[in-house]
């Protein structure tokens, strides 16, 4: 489903990624750990399609077609999505009228109608359960005023209402208790099919207690330097990067 | 001959021709010489350093339209709020239309200003409230020589409006360049309440020049709401001077929306004359092109314990040019005063120009003012959120435009209205959401 080769990129003079490759299959579920200013972020917004880092090397192919080319908006039809870190507050758009325009901006897209909106309520009520997100979180302007965690849950929820095939969990973790994070990661699962691919990027091995990777990538200094299973995760949290680090070297 | 000529030896033959007593005649007379004095504006002054009136000036303006003109209903239709019943005081060329409008001297007089400057039964009104707040500046005095037709609302005590005002002025183009000076009075007394929409729309492309006073008076305890339509086309351009003065206990909100004209000045009053006295001046400019779009605002607060809250956004594309500047008078004997001023910018073209000034003076020492001015441009990682979701660039940009903005319409409280802005502001951006904002 996607296949990143030697990727270099960065911002202006400085290179941040500096030649990855990955390759995600569909029905897999991958990690993506290390250190801050590792590069993963970065990595995630540069599949996304964020225009402030320049692609210098290399080619991230999506369903076997080169997308380092194509606007956000257009690898977001193609199935890609990026669940962000720190997602930005839109006051006086409401969460329901957020989610229905990207929906439609999609099916636009496609060549489709506007989604009927008995069909759009009843899909968005089912999500909502599923992420045990109450009507009026609903009607509140996106992102605005919620905490860290509601903040999480609704980039969850988009992803649900938008169903892509690669779906991209960019520090989904972070800021969000106990609580919220087995909601999370439980909506996370049951939307995981053998049609579809998830990254997870994280810093702990916490949430991969919840969402169970097939294989674990550390990436240090933008460069993928050990790949392996969920075990590489604990042996993470034990042990931190700087034996990576020293293996790095060494090699 | 220049505009101001033409206008000052014009006078005495209006003089003759308008119907008023003494009183009226002896306020227009000092008014002229006011103008004869001081003339129009220049950029020398330090209110308008930032506007120019000299491309709207230039225009051989007729200053006494000959005929009666008309329009069909269905022509006009869409800048009527249409969706609901509403009491409507319309002028054509400056010439009441009884066939558009519809008045009530039902509890409430809804009516015309010829009428109350010519009929015994408002002469007293007219005597404590006609030119009692406004300024005597030059533009405010040149409509004070000239007053003769707008709006007269008169909301006796304990009334409420039950429907909405609309004033709206229209302007045929059946004239090359025609000048328009509408006078309104609003008197809302004790504990009366009304809800005003005024608008002044061109319906060609021809030049029209507006300079409107309006006065309003609010007793105490009363409401009034405001709201002030401009998306005229682009040969007009618009001087709006508001002055209002408030009682005890009083809210008078006024809301400007603008979105269209050539050049757009518009100077509102505030005068708190009295305590626990809520003043609220909002604002949502949007323009493109070369239209110029000044807010030149005035709270006055002189008693204590009044608040007033200031909230323009702006957003400026093209070669567009915006100006706020935003006076705030604290009074030695105004403590406890609550004065809030927001003014933010957005401009989206590198051409695009806003000038922003707080004007805050403070004289009492136990007072809450604050003020903040910001100018920037879309945010990036907004607009890279809103993409990554599949909404197209132009949409995202819409989106975050409407967000921009929207926090102003909250305090609209006609649904009708709000829903028209947003409409409107839609169209502005040009862009269908595919929801009603």
């Amino acid at each position: 489903m996607l296949k990143i080769n030697n990727l270099h990129a960065g911002v202006e003079d400085t290179e941040i990624l500096k030649g990855i490759n990955l390759e995600v299959n569909a029905g897999e579920v991958h990690a993506i750990m290390g250190p801050n200013g590792s590069g993963k972020s970065t990595l995630a917004s540069v599949i996304a399609g964020k225009e402030e880092f320049d692609v210098t090397e290399g080619n991230i192919l999506f369903e076997a077609e080169d997308i380092a080319e194509l606007a956000p908006e257009e690898r977001a039809h193609k199935g890609i999505f990026l669940s962000f870190q720190y997602p930005v507050e839109i006051p006086g758009v409401s969460v329901t009228n957020f989610i229905k325009t990207a929906i439609n901006e999609g099916r636009k897209a496609q060549g489709l109608d506007d989604m009927p909106a008995n069909e759009m309520l009843k899909k968005i009520k089912e999500k909502a359960a599923l992420f045990e997100m109450d009507r009026k979180f609903l009607s509140r302007s996106l992102n605005e005023g919620f905490s860290g965690g509601e903040k999480k849950r609704n980039e969850i929820f988009q992803m649900a209402m938008l169903e892509p095939k690669l779906a991209i969990l960019d520090e989904t973790d972070s800021g969000l208790d106990i609580d919220a994070l087995r909601i999370v990661a439980n909506g996370v699962n049951k939307l995981k099919s053998d049609n579809n691919a998830v990254l997870v990027i994280t810093h702990y091995q916490r949430l991969l207690d919840y969402i169970i990777p097939d294989f674990v990538h550390v990436i240090l200094d933008g460069k993928i330097v050990k790949t392996g299973t969920k075990e590489l995760a604990y042996e993470l949290e034990e042990r931190g990067y700087d034996w990576i680090k020293e293996e790095a070297k060494t090699v | 001959m220049s505009l101001k000529d033409k206008l000052v030896s014009s006078f005495f033959a209006f003089e003759d021709y308008i119907d008023a007593d003494s009183h009226i005649h002896e306020i227009r007379n000092k008014a002229i010489k006011t103008f004869e004095e001081t003339g129009f504006p220049t950029k020398k002054e330090e209110a308008w350093k930032y506007t120019s009136l000299n491309s709207v000036l230039k225009e051989d303006y007729c200053v006494f339209p000959k005929k009666e003109n008309s329009v069909e209903f269905k022509e006009v239709k869409k800048y009527f709020l249409h969706e609901i019943d509403t009491y409507k005081i319309v002028f054509i060329d400056g010439v009441y239309n009884s066939f558009l409008s519809e008045t009530t001297h039902d509890k409430v007089d809804v009516c015309l200003m010829s009428s109350a400057l010519s009929k015994p039964k408002y002469k007293a009104v007219i005597e404590n409230y006609f030119n009692k707040v406004a300024k005597s500046d030059s533009l405010s005095s040149l409509n004070t020589a000239f007053a003769k037709e707008g709006a007269y609302i008169f909301i006796p005590k304990h009334r409420e409006v039950e429907k909405p005002i609309e004033i709206i002025n229209f302007a045929t183009g059946n004239e090359a360049a025609l000048l328009l000076q509408p006078r309104n009075l609003i008197v809302a007394e004790e504990n009366a309440h009304v809800q005003i929409i005024e608008r002044h729309q061109s319906l060609t492309d021809n030049a029209v020049f507006t300079n409107v006073v309006s006065e309003i008076f609010a007793g105490k305890n009363s409401s009034i709401d405001f709201y002030k339509v401009q998306n005229d086309n682009h040969g007009a351009s618009l001087i709006d001077n508001t002055f209002i003065s408030q009682k005890d206990g009083s809210n008078v909100s006024v809301h400007t929306f603008s979105f269209g004209g050539k050049l757009i000045r518009n100077n509102l009053n505030f005068y708190q004359k009295g305590e626990h006295i809520n003043s609220t001046l909002k604002g949502i400019t949007i323009i493109e092109d070369k239209q110029h779009v000044d807010h030149n605002t005035l709270v006055n607060h002189i008693e204590p314990n009044c608040e007033s809250h200031q909230d323009y956004k702006g957003i400026f594309a093209e070669k567009s040019t915006g100006v706020f500047n935003g006076r705030i008078i604290v009074e030695k004997e105004a403590q406890k005063t609550d004065a809030f001023q927001q003014n933010n910018n957005i401009l989206i073209d590198d051409k695009a120009t806003i000038n922003s000034k707080p004007q805050l003076e403070i004289f009492a020492d136990d007072v809450k003012c604050s003020h903040g001015c910001t100018i920037g441009q879309l945010d990036e990682e907004a607009l890279f959120y809103l993409r990554s979701r599949g909404i197209a660039k132009k949409e995202a940009r819409a989106l975050l435009m409407y967000a921009f903005a929207s926090n102003v319409l909250d305090s609209v409280k006609i649904p009708e209205v709000k829903a028209r802005i947003t409409k409107l502001i839609a169209k502005k951006i040009g862009v269908n959401l595919g929801f009603n904002l």
